[in-house]
C-alpha cells in the first residue's frame, strides 16, 4: 500500500511491540497531510515516543503498513532508508547533539551527510544559527550551552535540511515556559513554509498556541480519533479555543 | 517571528562524499589508538620474519635441488688399491663416453682424506683403513632411475666394485624436512594474518560501541552505512600504516641480524638460503597487505554491526 496523493504519512492498523512484550502501539491508523501542524499528546508511557520512532524511521512496526512520501517504508530495503530520513527532521527530547562538535558543526552535520560542499554550507549554517539566536555561540560545545540553547541547536539541525516532515519529541520538556513559547514559534514559522510538523507534548497549554493544529491523542498505545479527522480529515480543523502564537 | 532562513531545495544535497577530516572528527574515538598500532607492528614484524624464513628456505631448497639434480656419485669399494685404481680408470673412461654424462671428475685421494679427517684423523694410511675411490659425475639431465640403471649396467662390466647413487637421494630427507619448515612458515604467515584481522575486529567493534550514540544520530540524519564505515576505515588505515611501518623496520632489522649470523656459518647449503631482490619486494609488500587486511576487516566489521541497527 502507498500513500494517497496529497498525504505525506499514512499509518494503517499499525502495531508495535518490543520483543515478546505486549504491544506498545495497537491498531494505529492516521494520515498526515503536507503543511499541517499536529500535536501528539498522551500520558507518559502512552506510546508517544514509539510512534515518533516509527515516524522518523528509527523503528519498523511489528504489523500494519507505514507509508511515507508515497512509499511503503515497512518493506523498503534498508539501503534506501537514508534517502527517506534526509526528508525528515527530528528534534529529540534529550537533544542528542554530538558532544564533541561545536554548535556550528552540529547544525552543519545534515548538510555534510547529504554531500554539500564546505564552501556551500557556511552561509546556510550561519543564517540558521542566527535565526535561532545563537550566532554568538557558534563555536560553543553543547556542554557549555544551556538547555534552551541546546534545544535551539537541535531545532536548527533538524530544519536546515529543509525537511518535509519535522518530528519533535517533547521539545519543550526541558525548557522554561518562555523558552517553550519561543521554540513553538520556530516550529510554527517553519510550518508556515510548508513543512508538516508533529510535536509530541504533554503540555496542554501549548495546544492552544497554534491555530489550525490537529491533536493526536494516544492512550495506552491506541490513537483516539473519535471523529475520524486524523484518518480522513475533511479539512484542517482548528484546535478549539486555540489562539495564534503571539 | 521572522521566517527561517531555509536554504534552497537544491542546496541541501550535494555530491561530495562525507569523508576526510570533517567526517573523522565526528567519531574521534574511532582511532584504534592505545596499543593497537603496536599490536599491528608486532604482527607485521613476526610476519616479515616468518615470510623471510620461508623465502630463504625455499631458495635454499631450489638452489640445492638445482645443484644436485644431475649429480651422481660413483664409489669403487675395493680393498686392493691397484685393482681399485684400475676400476676407477675403466669406469671413468666408460662414463665419459656416455651421452647422458656432462662431466666426470675423479675425486683426488687428498680431497678424500680431507673429507674423512674429522672422523679418522690426519695421516691415516690407505692400507690401514681402505677408503673407496669416488667419481663425481654431472649428468646433462636429472639423475632419473632409468639413467642410473643404464649406467649401473655399463659399470658392472668394467668395474664390478662400483656403486652408483644419485646425490639428490642422499639429501631427500633433508629436503623433506626443509619443505615441512616451509609449510610451517606459510602457516605462520596465515595465522598471523588471521590474528591481526581478529585484533582489528575486536578493536573496531569496541570503537563502534564507544561511538554508538553519535553513529545513531548520523544514521537518523540520513547517513549511510558506507559513510560511517569509511570514517572507521580511515582511522584503521592510519593506525595500520603506522604499525606496518614500525613492524617492517623491526622485521627487517631481525632478518639482517639473523642473516649476518648465518653468513658466519661456513656451509655451502646455508649459503644458498639468501634472499633475492624479488624476495625483498615481497617482504616490503607485507605491511601493505597488513593495511589492506586491517581496512577490509574494519569495513566488514562495521558494516555487519550497522546492519543490526535499522
Amino acid at each position: 500500500m502507498s500513500s494517497a496523493p496529497g498525504d505525506i504519512v499514512r499509518f494503517d492498523n499499525v502495531g508495535l511491540r518490543y520483543g515478546t512484550d505486549r504491544e506498545v502501539l495497537s491498531d494505529v491508523s492516521f494520515t498526515l497531510y503536507p503543511g499541517s501542524f499536529y500535536f501528539l499528546t498522551g500520558a507518559s508511557g502512552a506510546g508517544k515516543t514509539s510512534l515518533l520512532k516509527l515516524l522518523y524511521l528509527a523503528q519498523r512496526p511489528s504489523r500494519g503498513v507505514v507509508s511515507m512520501f508515497g512509499t511503503d517504508t515497512v518493506t523498503l530495503p534498508r539501503s534506501r532508508l537514508p534517502g527517506f530520513r534526509r526528508r525528515i527532521g527530528v528534534v529529540f527530547q534529550d537533544f542528542r547533539l554530538v558532544p564533541h562538535l561545536s554548535a556550528y558543526d552540529n547544525v552543519a552535520l545534515p548538510l555534510r551527510v547529504s554531500g554539500v560542499r564546505e564552501d556551500d554550507l557556511h552561509m546556510p549554517v550561519s543564517d540558521m544559527l542566527d535565526w535561532v539566536g545563537l550566532s554568538e555561540r557558534a563555536q560553543a560545545r553543547p556542554a557549555s550551552l544551556s538547555g534552551g540553547e541546546q534545544q535551539r541547536v537541535a531545532i536548527a539541525r533538524a530544519v536546515i535540511g529543509r525537511p518535509e516532515l519535522l518530528v519533535a519529541d517533547e521539545p519543550t520538556g526541558n525548557v522554561d515556559p518562555e523558552m517553550a513559547l519561543k521554540l513553538l514559534r520556530l516550529f510554527d514559522s517553519l510550518n508556515r513554509l510548508g513543512t508538516t510538523v508533529v510535536v509530541a507534548t504533554h503540555d496542554v497549554h501549548l495546544l492552544r498556541k497554534v491555530p489550525e493544529s490537529l491533536i493526536m491523542r494516544l492512550d495506552k498505545g491506541r490513537l483516539s480519533d473519535p471523529t475520524g479527522a486524523l484518518r480522513y480529515p475533511p479539512r484542517r480543523e482548528p484546535v478549539p479555543g486555540s489562539q495564534a502564537v503571539p | 517571528m521572522r521566517k527561517p532562513p531555509l536554504p534552497a531545495k537544491g542546496a541541501v544535497t550535494g555530491n561530495k562524499r562525507f569523508r576526510g577530516t570533517r567526517a573523522a572528527q565526528l567519531v574521534p574515538d574511532a582511532r584504534l589508538a592505545g596499543p593497537m598500532p603496536w599490536v599491528i607492528a608486532i604482527m607485521i614484524a613476526l610476519t616479515v620474519i616468518a615470510a623471510a624464513g620461508g623465502l630463504a628456505l625455499s631458495n635454499l631448497v631450489s638452489d640445492a635441488r638445482a645443484d644436485l639434480a644431475g649429480g651422481v656419485t660413483v664409489q669403487i669399494v675395493e680393498a686392493s688399491a691397484p685393482e681399485r685404481d684400475a676400476q676407477v680408470r675403466r669406469a671413468a673412461r666408460v662414463l665419459e663416453q656416455d651421452s647422458a654424462v656432462r662431466a666426470v671428475r675423479i675425486v683426488p685421494e687428498a680431497e678424500l682424506e680431507a673429507l674423512l679427517e674429522p672422523w679418522l684423523g690426519a695421516g691415516v694410511q690407505n692400507e690401514a683403513v681402505p677408503m673407496p675411490a669416488l667419481i663425481d659425475l654431472r649428468l646433462r639431465g636429472s639423475a632419473d632411475a632409468a639413467t642410473l640403471q643404464r649406467l649401473r649396467g655399463k659399470l658392472r662390466e668394467v668395474a664390478p666394485a662400483a656403486r652408483l647413487d644419485a646425490q639428490s637421494a642422499w639429501l631427500g630427507p633433508v629436503f623433506s624436512a626443509i619443505t615441512s619448515l616451509l609449510w610451517l612458515a606459510a602457516a605462520l604467515v596465515v595465522l598471523l594474518a588471521v590474528t591481526s584481522a581478529a585484533a582489528v575486529w575486536l578493536a573496531a567493534r569496541s570503537a563502534l560501541g564507544g561511538n554508538r550514540p553519535t553513529i545513531e544520530i548520523v544514521h537518523l540524519l540520513g547517513g549511510t552505512d558506507s559513510q560511517i564505515a569509511r570514517i572507521f576505515q580511515r582511522s584503521v588505515a592510519f593506525d595500520a600504516m603506522l604499525g606496518g611501518a614500525v613492524g617492517l623496520l623491526l622485521g627487517l632489522a631481525a632478518i639482517l641480524l639473523l642473516g649476518q649470523q648465518f653468513a658466519r656459518v661456513d656451509s655451502g647449503m646455508v649459503a644458498g638460503g639468501g634472499l633475492h631482490w624479488q624476495d625483498w619486494l615481497l617482504l616490503a609488500a607485507v605491511p601493505l597487505c597488513g593495511v589492506g587486511i586491517a581496512v577490509l576487516t574494519a569495513r566488514l566489521t562495521i558494516l555487519a554491526a550497522l546492519r543490526r541497527m535499522l
